[in-house]
């Protein structure tokens, strides 16, 4: 691809989602961050809780991987 | 002690205004990624909530602006990659007078599908890079990557967007 097709596409690109124009914020958000801060709730991905429940059941089924796992921590 | 230091540190008050005086910068920078003033906001909110959390981590002699940079980068990534299936580009464009208005609207379309479909690591430095004009630097300095890197990022992302636009007969 050339700098002119590179351009182009730029151009293509602008065209199809205009650049934002100075954008600004409208409002002060402190008191966001302190409704934030106070109530901190935690918010675990499913792929987690997977890793947890995976681990939680090999544990279980083998209760002689524990020692290498400690030894891994 | 500077408010740096005091961040740093943990008091709350230097936090405030370090919040107080960057965060128009932040929002501006994430509204750029995301499309969404909304979204944006919380955004905002969620990046300096990580740096509130990560104050211990920062040396106050370090360069404060790029880290937040960096924070609300990832924040922003975080954001694209948890709702990449849902949520394609925001059609913000206005109405177009022109006689070939259907054939160009769709053109348009095509062109913001094929960069919805872009990975989140991809799409963020054709925005930033193609559609916002930002330094290959200054996206490199907000991905924690070299410049060399996210040139390479922007061929390939550029490779994919030709190829899925010359699949669906739209002229690059």
């Amino acid at each position: 691809m050339n700098a002119q097709e590179f351009k182009e596409l730029g151009e293509k690109l602008r065209d199809a989602v205009p650049p934002l124009d100075q954008p600004e914020l409208n409002r002060d958000l402190w008191p966001a961050m302190l409704k934030k801060m106070s109530d901190p709730r935690v918010r675990v991905p499913w792929f987690d809780w997977l890793l947890a429940a995976l681990a939680a059941t090999v544990l279980i089924f083998f209760p002689g991987a524990i020692p290498a796992l400690l030894y891994h921590l | 002690m500077d408010v740096l230091q005091r961040f740093a540190a943990g008091d709350l008050d230097a936090f405030e205004s370090l919040f107080r005086q960057h965060q128009s910068a932040v929002y501006r920078w994430i509204v750029r990624i995301v499309r969404d003033p909304a979204t944006a906001e919380d955004l905002t909110v969620e990046t300096f909530w990580r740096v509130y959390r990560a104050h211990a981590r920062f040396h106050p002699g370090g360069n404060f602006e790029g880290w937040l940079r960096r924070i609300g980068t990832n924040a922003a990534l975080d954001h694209l990659r948890s709702t990449r299936k849902h949520a394609p580009l925001p059609d913000d464009l206005p109405a177009d007078p022109l006689p070939d208005a259907a054939e160009q609207k769709e053109s348009r379309s095509a062109i913001r599908s094929a960069l919805a479909s872009l990975t989140p690591r991809l799409r963020i430095v054709v925005q930033l890079g193609l559609i916002e004009e930002e330094s290959y630097r200054a996206i490199g300095d907000a991905l924690g990557i070299s410049e060399g890197a996210v040139k390479l990022r922007m061929f390939r992302a550029v490779r994919i967007l030709r190829k899925k636009l010359q699949q669906w007969e739209v002229k690059p």
